[in-house]
């Protein structure tokens, strides 16, 4: 339904030039809960903007690739089409809600603003529905809530109306940001909850885009892990963990701490993320990783397939998968 | 997550005013302005090299004379010519604006650094009688001040000086005193203001090495744009009739002795007048470039 | 459990932490209190890590700054080594303060900008003199950069050339200069990506065992605090609701509170998807201006009933081995 291919984006600055993207291809299909993983600095989030048009631009340049939304080409379409996808093919959630909400509008306005202008709705009726979203994503009273302005909601209930108001125009694709990032896990765990209930109900594709293995594990379908502004790492969530695919996955499942046992030291990836202005030749994660050999600096890792629908962008992923090695 | 990017992007860190040197190195009106500032300063230091006459050599007869080549800016009513005391009047302008800058930001921020740090009813008092001082219009609080200290009547030329000085700093101390107050009270929440104070570090020892190096940068650019304005406040008081006056020689006083002869002679009034807005530009252009350098947000 | 006794390095007992709320400019009235910490007590030994845990607002970063002396208690208590620390003044205080050190959480605000790395891991020398006599300093400097696995070359840099994990270390650095035996960590490690926070945390474990120092690790993330305590309190909107050893509270927990959050932690397993125990809280917390009467969990426990309103439950042992503030404490079994 969504698909992004071989996407490169750059950031021009007065240092250089940052690849921020590097060749980032993934679909997502309806009903599909596809988590987009990686650290900070690895272009996920880029990524997204991308998708809906939002990147700033300058820094930012799309220099090859292209996203499509049901065969539909967004990269080269008219602003107007461009924004016409955006509030009712793919719409998007971001982790800072409060920043996201305009301060001045009440949050009933703000739902409602679209819904007349896209739908045509009456006051009344834009009204209504707008009660009914804010009833969906369970903010309770939300009859007198929408008269409410941002500020008065709490995290968790800024973070539903942002989804409400997401959902208003029921879009076919929700990205989410972060959605979960800045609250407190009691609830975080009502959020994602409700995302994947309203997932499920509407047959929805659902990006999330987040660093949390934890909540990946939770929801996603498919995961694709993202390194340096490359994906490394493509499979479905059951294979995935079960047995990780590149060695900067296995690497980072390994140096989470467990909430099952105490455990003993962790294991830890030596050395930074790198500097998007100097990614490493060949493979970007062989400074880091403890599987490099010659070829790795020297020739960009393919997209080795390793079963259905997954790949593994390293030399040795048949090795890694397999298990051997790197004290796994 | 833009932010970040930016983040791991910046890969040559300088220092804050490094990386303020580095975006004001690009800017012409930065240049523009350095210039146009050098030029007015050398003059105030050395009117010798733009000029070999005698500000104060009048002579009647060439009384409203046009500029002309012996004469580039022309004499003015009493006969005095005009480019040498244009050039001899930076002087005071600058004395006045430097020292009033020097006045009111020493005693702003001092205060506002103290308010700032301990609050409480130290900052409630001070911040009151901040109050007070922005309340009073500058040109109707000049008036006054100056009209008290001169009910004696004639005084030299330092003693005018210091009292316009004195003037401005009393009335335009308030706005440096809230600017670092602002940014002393966000500075002491910063967490290594904490820590310091976890490790036992004296109030003087965090004022002095953890605050005051985080604090001055809006000040500076105050301070820039605010020796442009006293510039211009020395000028309108001189205007007034209250603030310089003979024998100091200065372009609010040239401005004020031409104002009656604007319909005959014109160019007595328009060359000070021409330096005076250039300089208080200059001053003020330099602040908005300095600003802009040392705010990251606006670059 | 918290009889007083020399063995105790600290000891905090009912310790209140509250502050105003005022409204108004000119004339600023109060309108009320947050009660951020309101009746804490527990005891800290030697050499171990007491983990603190809780969501935002339960006052557990203000519990750091009250043990720091960053802010005056309200009421209550604490000894360190039998001493009350809180009335401690002049060069007793100075004194006490070598022993008792702080870790924050921003790497970004938490070091002076102006400064150099070399100035700040310093600056402990410079304000205790009497710790390491002048000439030294610059060789104990390079020696705590080393420590904390640093290049001690990097002496003159700024701290923005480093990274967030790099950053996080200086300030570990400058922690562990004078030597203390206690050292408040408020969240060291959530500012931090997933494959850095690995390598902070193993360091702080480290350096535990080489120097002997106690923890105060005080995080929202359970998996954290797990991962490096040895004990391990809950708070909730100001208050400790349960408190014990690590395997206690993550394997029998008795607190409703304790088990909805251990429930609530995501688990990197797609296999156990459905087949957790999960309780869902419904709601916020409320507001610690005005918390709840008697049990301030209770608006949102499952098990609430009417005493719950009225009598607030004290924080003792009632089943297993470890204390826990409710009526109706019972083991569950939460965490796979």
């Amino acid at each position: 339904m969504l698909e992004v291919e071989d996407l490169h984006v750059e950031f021009r600055t007065r240092d250089g030039v940052a690849r921020v993207l590097n060749g980032v291809s993934y679909h997502v299909s309806a009903g599909e809960t596809l988590a987009v993983l990686g650290e900070s600095g690895s272009g996920k989030s880029v990524t997204a903007q991308a998708i809906m048009g939002i990147l700033d631009t300058p820094p930012a340049h799309v220099t090859r690739g292209s996203v499509r939304f049901h065969g539909e080409e967004l990269l080269t379409a008219s602003p107007e089409r461009r924004r016409a996808v955006r509030a009712e093919g793919v719409a998007m959630i971001f982790q800072d809600a409060l920043s996201a909400l305009n301060p001045v509008f009440t949050v009933g306005f703000q739902i409602e603003e679209q819904l007349r202008l896209r739908r045509g709705m009456s006051r009344a009726q834009a009204r209504a529905r707008a009660v009914e979203l804010l009833d969906l994503v369970r903010i309770p009273a939300a009859r007198q809530r929408v008269r409410e302005y941002p500020h008065q909601f709490s995290g968790g209930m800024r973070q539903r109306a942002m989804i409400a108001m997401a959902l208003a125009l029921d879009p076919e694709v929700l990205i989410a940001d972060e959605p979960t990032t800045a609250l407190d896990v009691t609830v975080q765990a009502q959020i994602m909850d409700l995302l994947a209930e309203i997932q499920r109900e509407r047959r929805m594709g659902l990006v999330l885009i987040t660093h949390d293995l934890g909540v990946v594990a939770e929801v996603a379908d498919r995961i694709v892990v993202m390194y340096a502004g490359r994906i490394v790492e493509q499979a479905d969530a059951v294979s995935l963990f079960r047995a990780p695919g590149h060695p900067y996955t296995a690497a980072l499942m390994r140096s989470l701490p467990r909430l099952d046992s105490k455990g003993t030291a962790l294991e830890t990836i030596r050395g930074l993320p790198p500097s998007l202005l100097r990614i490493p030749p060949g493979c970007p994660f062989h400074p880091r990783c403890p599987r490099a050999q010659g070829v790795c600096v020297t020739h960009v890792p393919p997209d080795v397939r390793l079963g259905l629908g997954r790949t593994s962008a390293c030399h040795f992923a048949e090795g890694v998968v397999g298990g051997g090695g790197v004290g796994g | 997550m833009t932010d970040q990017v930016a983040a791991l992007v910046a890969e040559r860190p300088r220092g804050l005013f490094g990386d303020a040197w580095h975006a004001l190195r690009r800017r012409p009106l930065f240049w523009v302005s350095v210039s146009l500032i050098l030029l007015v300063l050398l003059m105030a230091a050395f009117p010798g090299l733009f000029s070999s006459g005698d500000p104060n050599a009048a002579d009647l007869s060439r009384s409203r004379g046009a500029p002309s080549s012996a004469a580039w800016f022309g004499y003015d009513n009493q006969g005095y010519d005009i480019y040498t005391r244009v050039v001899h009047g930076a002087r005071a302008s600058i004395v006045v604006g430097l020292l009033a800058t020097a006045g009111v930001v020493l005693v702003g921020a001092t205060i506002g650094m103290l308010a700032g740090f301990y609050g409480g009813w130290l900052d409630a008092v001070v911040s009151r009688i901040a109050d007070v001082f922005v309340g009073v219009p500058f040109v109707l609080g000049a008036i006054v001040i100056l009209t008290t200290l001169n009910a004696g009547g004639d005084a030299g030329p330092v003693r005018i000086v210091a009292q316009v000085v004195l003037s401005i700093s009393v009335l335009s101390w308030p706005v440096a005193m809230r600017i670092m107050r602002s940014t002393a009270i966000a500075a002491k929440q910063q967490d290594y203001v904490k820590a310091a104070r976890a490790l036992g570090a004296s109030s003087g020892r965090i004022i002095g090495k953890h605050m005051l190096p985080n604090c001055v940068a809006p000040v500076l650019v105050y301070s820039t744009i605010a020796l442009g304005a006293f510039i211009g406040a020395e000028a309108t008081l001189s205007y007034l009739g209250i603030g310089l006056r003979q024998p100091v020689v200065s372009w609010g006083v040239m401005i004020n002795s031409a104002k009656d002869y604007l319909r005959v002679a014109p160019h007595a009034l328009l060359f000070p007048a021409g330096f005076l807005t250039a300089t208080v530009l200059a001053f003020v252009m330099l602040g908005d470039a300095v600003r802009e350098a040392l705010d990251p947000k606006l670059r | 459990m918290e009889g007083a006794s020399v063995a105790e390095l600290l000891e905090v007992r009912d310790l209140v932490k509250h502050f105003p709320v005022t409204r108004g400019v000119a004339f600023r009235r109060t309108v009320g209190h947050v009660r951020a910490v309101d009746g804490v007590s527990f005891s800290l030994r030697a050499g171990e890590t007491l983990g603190v845990v809780g969501e935002s607002g339960c006052g557990k970063s203000t519990l750091a700054q009250v043990l720091m002396r960053l802010e005056p208690p309200t009421s209550g208590t604490a000894l360190f080594e039998g001493e009350p620390m809180f009335s401690l003044r002049g060069a007793a205080l100075r004194r006490w303060r070598r022993d008792m050190q702080i870790v924050l959480q921003d790497p970004y605000t938490s070091l002076n900008p102006r400064m150099t790395v070399g100035d700040i891991v310093g600056e402990p020398f410079e304000i205790h003199p009497e710790v390491a006599p002048r000439g030294s300093r610059a060789g104990r400097v390079r020696e705590l950069l080393d420590v904390v696995g640093l290049n001690p070359e990097h002496l003159n840099r700024y701290p923005h050339q480093f990274s967030g994990g790099q950053r996080q270390r200086i300030g570990i650095a400058r922690a562990l200069a004078l030597r203390p035996k206690v050292i408040v960590c408020d969240e060291p490690v959530s500012a931090l990506d997933v494959s850095i926070q690995a390598q902070v945390m193993n360091l702080l474990a480290e350096l535990q065992g080489e120097f002997g120092l106690a923890y105060i690790f005080i995080a929202h993330d359970l998996s954290v605090v797990r991962h490096l305590s040895d004990r391990v309190a809950v708070m909730y909107l100001g208050k400790i609701v349960e408190i014990g050893t690590e395997e206690e509270i993550y394997r029998h927990p008795t607190h409703p509170y304790t088990q909805a959050l251990l429930s609530a932690v995501p688990v990197a397993d797609p296999a156990l998807r459905g087949r957790r125990d999960v309780i869902r809280l419904t709601g916020d917390v409320p507001s610690p201006v005005d918390p709840p009467s008697g049990c301030r969990f209770r608006t949102r426990c499952w098990k609430a009933r009417d005493v719950c309103a009225t009598d607030e439950p004290a924080l003792v042992t009632r089943v297993g081995n470890h204390p826990s503030a409710c009526h109706f404490a019972e083991e569950r079994h939460v965490v796979p």
